[in-house]
Parts: C-alpha cells; structure tokens; sequence
C-alpha cells in the first residue's frame, strides 16, 4: 500500500478509494502496462521465479514419463481407492479457474468496474488452471494415448461414448470450458495486441504481436460488433461457469457412494470452486502489484473486494458443509450417519479438522477490515483457502471411497512420491506459465483501463 | 460500375478527446458524407449512434450458432442411442433425454461462443494484415490514445482540398491524406 493512499476508515473515503488511482491519462496506462511487455529489462527476480519454476515443471514431466513407462501403479491408487491424487487435484484444479470467469463474464454482466484491471490475469489463470486440471483425468486413464475415445468419432467398431455417464459430460463440460475461456480471452487480447505492435520496438515483436492482432485497427465499426460479440461471450459463459463445476459435481453425486450422494453438491461445489479461484487471484495479484509497481490499477480497493467474495463464498461452503453433515444424520441411513462418524473419528478425520480450520474458521477474520487491508495477512490467508479447498476434496474422495458399504471393501490410501510429484510438478507448470504470460502479454486489460480513464474524467468534470 | 481508381484512400483527421471525435462524426454525417469511419483505442459510447449504425449481424450469428450446436447435440445423442447403435439394458428407455441435457448445454454454449467469435472477425473482415489506413503517419496513436476520423475517397462528396477544409473546420490536428497502395 503506498504512503499516498487516504486511511480507509471513513466510510466516505471508502467510497472514493478508488478502482483506478486519479492522474492517469489514456497514454499513461497504455505506457505503464505495455512497457512490461515491451520495454522493460528481464528482472532478476523473474528469472530466479522462472527457472525454479521450470525446474518444477520439469519434475512433471519426469513424473508423466514415469507414468507412461510403468502404468498408474506407481501412484498410491488402489482398490477401493480407484481416483486418488488424480481427481483430488482435478476437481482443486478446475475450481481454481472458475474465479477467473467469473471476474471476466458475471462482474462484465453486472457491470462491476473493479473487475477491469484483474479480468485479464484471472482469465489467464482460467486457462493455465484448465490446463493443469486436464492433465490428471487424461493420465488417470492410464492409457492416454487413447483418450480419444472419449470423443464421439465414427470407429470401426460402430460403438459411441455412454451419453448417459457424468465422466463424458465431464469431457464435454471441461473441453468447451476450456475452448470458451480461450476465445474470451484472446478476444479480449485482441485489441492489446495492436497496441503492443504500434508499439514494438523490434520488427520481430512487430511481426508476432501484429499476427496475432489480426490485422486490428480500432475502427467503429468493428468496435461495435467486437462489444457484441464480447457481451454475448460473457452472457454465454456465465451459465457456462456454473455448468461445469456442476457437472464435475455429477461425477461424484450420480454415484451412491455415501457422502457422495447429495442434492446439495453442485451448488456447494460451485461456491467452492468460486472461493478457491477468488484465493488464488489474491495469491497472484498480490506479488504481481508488487512486482511491476501496479498499485495504481490493482488497488486496495480490488483487493478488499475479492476478500469479500472470498468470504462470501466461504459462507456458503460452510453452509454447504453443515447441510452435509445434517442432512446425513437426519437421513437416518446407516452409511451416512457411519461416514459423518468416519470424518469426525475415522483413520482420516485430522484432514476433516484440518479442512473445516481453513476453510471455515480461519476465513472469518475476513470479517475485520484491518485484516482485509493487510496485504501480507490477505495473501497468507489466500493460501490457507487453497490448502482448505484441496482438503476438501481429498476428504470427499479418500474418505468415502475407503469406507463405503461393507466392511471388506475397506482400504486406506496414502500417496507415492509420484504423486505428489505429479500434483507439484503441476503447480510449477501452473507458476511457470503465469511467469511467461506477464512478460509477453499486457497483464491487465489496456484497451477497457482506456475505458476507465474516460469514465472516471467524466466523474470528474 | 466504374471505380474511380486513385491514389489516394481517404482524408484523416485527429482529436484529442472522445467527445471531439462523437461530436465531428455526427456532424460529418450531417455533411452527407457516407464513406467515412472512425478510429478508436477503446469503444467510444455514443459513437456508432452518432454514425448512423445499425444493430449489428453478430447477435443473430450467435443465436443460430447456438440453435445448431443444442439441437445437432441431443439430434446426435438421440441418433447414436436409439438409431445407430440401441442398447436395450433391462427395458429402460432408449431416448433417456434427461440424462443428455449436460452435453446438449455443454454444445449450445461451444457452437454459441465459436459462432459469436468467428462470426464477429468474419464480419470485420478480420485477419487483414494490411490496410490502407496504417499508411498514416500518425495512425499508431489509434491505438493509444488519439481518436482518428478518416473519410474515404470513393465517397461521392469527397474532394481533396474541400474535404481536408471541412476537417479542419472541426477543429481536428494533423489533418492529412492517407495514401492508398
């Protein structure tokens, strides 16, 4: 927080703590993001982030090649415990993108202008989150070379996907999310792109950023269908984002695993996977504002509200945990009253403890302003969130599959060393990719911060 | 028809503010002048009215594209469970519509989305690497932080020196003309 900024106590000075720090002008935003990309110099700090991060990514494709040569067997998977590592981190995974379509598409809808200069980054985040999801279901089958057959492709067999199976609904769900939130974006890019190639001081960059600009130049006319297009891909992927978490819900609640079989999943899912995304923003916009001197556009502002949010949406998580839990009791069926016991008592329940500590104890000191407007407290709790959510779904997976119907078939899961090499690996994947995106593409939104300076001068006048 | 082919692509002028820029292209428009377009680094509100456009093509691409992917999606569904390869596990429905409405959703969205993108550079004409107007000088600026008006040779008003007169008349810097290649 710099020194210049007014005490965020009153609430009249809250109300003017503004989204957009005043003085900037439309050449002064555009110099301040695209010189990022453009001109400025590969810090330090960004190639010793960069290359441990690589280093990470490197041990991912040491643990997939593994993976391939040997089969899952070198994971900690078993049976009962088909899914393990694989489907606790894809479901971790894809809820952390739902944050970055929910800033880009619902904020756009309900007009929330703070959205501005983090929906470029959450949207990348989208995408590098999918990315990493995508990896486990596709290595999880064990033979991913023929993942293809989750497709409906006319085979010489004459056979089809189970239309009627949520793990296809999946497929379809999590592929047109991720086809959705790549065209939202560049669509979104498309105009920042141009303004990188006016702007590139090399004819290399000139020609790769004017490739991907398309040939854009501002004209009105292309403006006009271009906001069109951009509403209506917001409007589309609203329902979107709330499908496929949904849909990920499916896979579990279809099932009549005990504690898997509830109404309430995809609602308490898709809250969850809200909270865990709005944390992981915190998580990156926090260094990113610090990194390259962004104060003036990711403000204390955008960070109070996404504590909010982040808040917000763990309420109704820990409404959703409650009703669980309730209404396994008051079901009165033996299996969901004994696995409400296993989560409390069971070989498993310090998780339990550990998850309801994160994700529902520890948040509520979001209550408190002071918290809020702490950037460290803010971020370090960002990651307390993320560590709750993956608890998460690690109890709802290892939990109910160790302890279904009938005592033999029991069983206890740990994880390999591969395992958690797969599952960190991804997460270096995850931290190297958002390394490159800030140096080869305007972090934040140039063209609608533009958008915000005119705006906010006709406040003024 | 017989173009009148020329050197030159149009007239440019530019402004400093958005309002400058709403405020020359209603009143060129009240010239008479029709070929004409307006160069802008973000969306300008009140532009495309003061410009006389039209509701545009993209809404209506979108809502076809959307009606092909959901009814080709539960077409298709219903085509491989009841027709091409039926199933019949303990007399239960072939056509079990409830359970194919995620993937009809999932591909109402995809079709909607590819159609609302693509339809929109299609109808911008978009990727075009070159065009006539990146041969003005200052045109770079579009695409920070002037807002640039170009009105076109082909249009039946347009005169070079009369043209570049009424510009200036609006008060618009560095009016030029924009060559063509």
């Amino acid at each position: 927080m710099s020194a210049s900024q007014p005490p965020i106590d009153s609430p009249e000075i809250r109300r003017l703590t503004p989204v957009l720090a005043p003085g900037h002008t439309y050449s002064s935003v555009t110099d301040k993001i695209s010189a990022i990309v453009l001109t400025r110099p590969i810090s330090l700090g960004w190639l010793i982030g960069f290359v441990l991060a690589f280093s990470v990514f490197g041990v991912l494709n040491i643990a997939i090649g593994w993976l391939i040569t040997k089969g899952v067997g070198i994971w900690g998977i078993n049976i009962p415990i088909g899914w393990g590592f694989a489907i606790v981190n894809f479901v971790w995974w894809i809820g952390i993108g739902h944050a970055g379509t929910l800033i880009s598409a619902i904020l756009f809808l309900l007009n929330q202008k703070w959205r501005t200069s983090i929906n470029r980054f959450a949207e990348a985040m989208t995408l590098f989150a999918v990315a990493c999801a995508g990896i486990f279901p596709l290595i999880h089958t064990g033979r991913p070379w023929y993942a293809f057959w989750m497709f409906p492709y006319p085979s010489v067999m004459g056979i089809w996907p189970q239309f009627r199976s949520p793990l296809i609904w999946d497929v379809f769900a999590v592929s047109t999310y991720g086809t959705v939130s790549l065209l939202f974006w560049f669509v979104g890019l498309i105009p920042d792109l141009a303004t990188l190639r006016d702007r590139s001081t090399t004819k290399l960059k000139q020609i790769i950023y004017g490739m991907l600009a398309l040939g854009w130049r501002g004209s009105a006319r292309h403006w006009h269908r271009y906001q069109s297009a951009y509403l209506l891909l917001a409007g589309l992927a609203t329902p979107l984002v709330l499908s496929v978490h949904t849909v990920v819900s499916f896979d579990f609640s279809v099932a009549i695993v005990p504690g898997w079989h509830t109404t309430i999943f995809p609602p308490y899912f898709v809250a969850g996977a809200i909270y865990s995304g709005f944390a992981m923003v915190i998580t990156i916009a926090i260094p990113l504002r610090k990194a390259y001197g962004l104060e003036d556009f990711i403000t204390m502002r955008h960070l109070d509200n996404m504590a909010k949010v982040m808040l917000a949406t763990g309420l109704i998580v820990a409404y959703g945990y409650f009703f669980e839990f309730f209404m396994s009791l008051y079901s009165g069926n033996k299996f969901d009253v004994f696995l409400v016991h296993q989560r409390l008592h069971g070989p498993y329940s310090p998780f339990y403890y550990a998850l309801i500590l994160c994700n529902i104890l520890i948040p509520q000191l979001l209550w408190f302003q002071s918290i809020r407007n702490n950037v460290i407290i803010l971020f370090l709790m960002s990651i307390v969130v993320n560590v709750g959510m993956w608890l998460e779904r690690f109890v709802i997976v290892v939990i109910s599959l160790t302890r279904d119907f009938m005592p033999s078939a029991w069983g206890r899961y740990s994880p390999t060393v591969w395992d958690w090499a797969t599952f960190i690996g991804t997460m270096g994947m995850f931290v190297m990719l958002i390394f490159l995106f800030v140096r080869v593409l305007p972090a934040i939104s140039i063209a609608e911060m533009r958008e915000l300076v005119a705006e906010t001068s006709e406040e003024h006048k | 028809m017989i173009q009148h082919r020329s050197h030159i692509y149009g007239v440019i002028g530019e402004f400093e503010s958005p309002e400058q820029l709403v405020h020359a292209a209603a009143k060129i428009r009240e010239e008479g002048y029709r070929y004409y377009e307006c160069y802008t680094p973000f969306p300008l509100e009140g532009l495309p009215e003061a410009m006389g456009m039209r509701r545009n093509m993209v809404p209506l691409i979108t809502l076809i594209g959307g009606l092909v992917g959901g009814l080709g999606g539960f077409g298709f569904q219903y085509w491989v469970n009841v027709i091409s390869y039926p199933m019949n596990i303990a007399g239960r429905p072939l056509n079990s519509w409830p359970a194919f409405i995620p993937v009809t959703f999932e591909l109402t969205i995809l079709c909607a989305s590819l159609s609302a993108v693509f339809g929109m550079l299609a109808l911008n004409g978009l990727p075009q690497p070159h065009h006539p107007i990146f041969n003005a000088p200052r045109f770079s600026h579009a695409s920070s932080d002037r807002f640039f008006v170009c009105i076109q040779a082909r249009d039946k008003k347009f005169h070079l020196e009369a043209t570049a007169r009424f510009l200036q008349g609006l008060s618009a810097h560095h009016v030029s003309e924009v060559q063509d290649d």
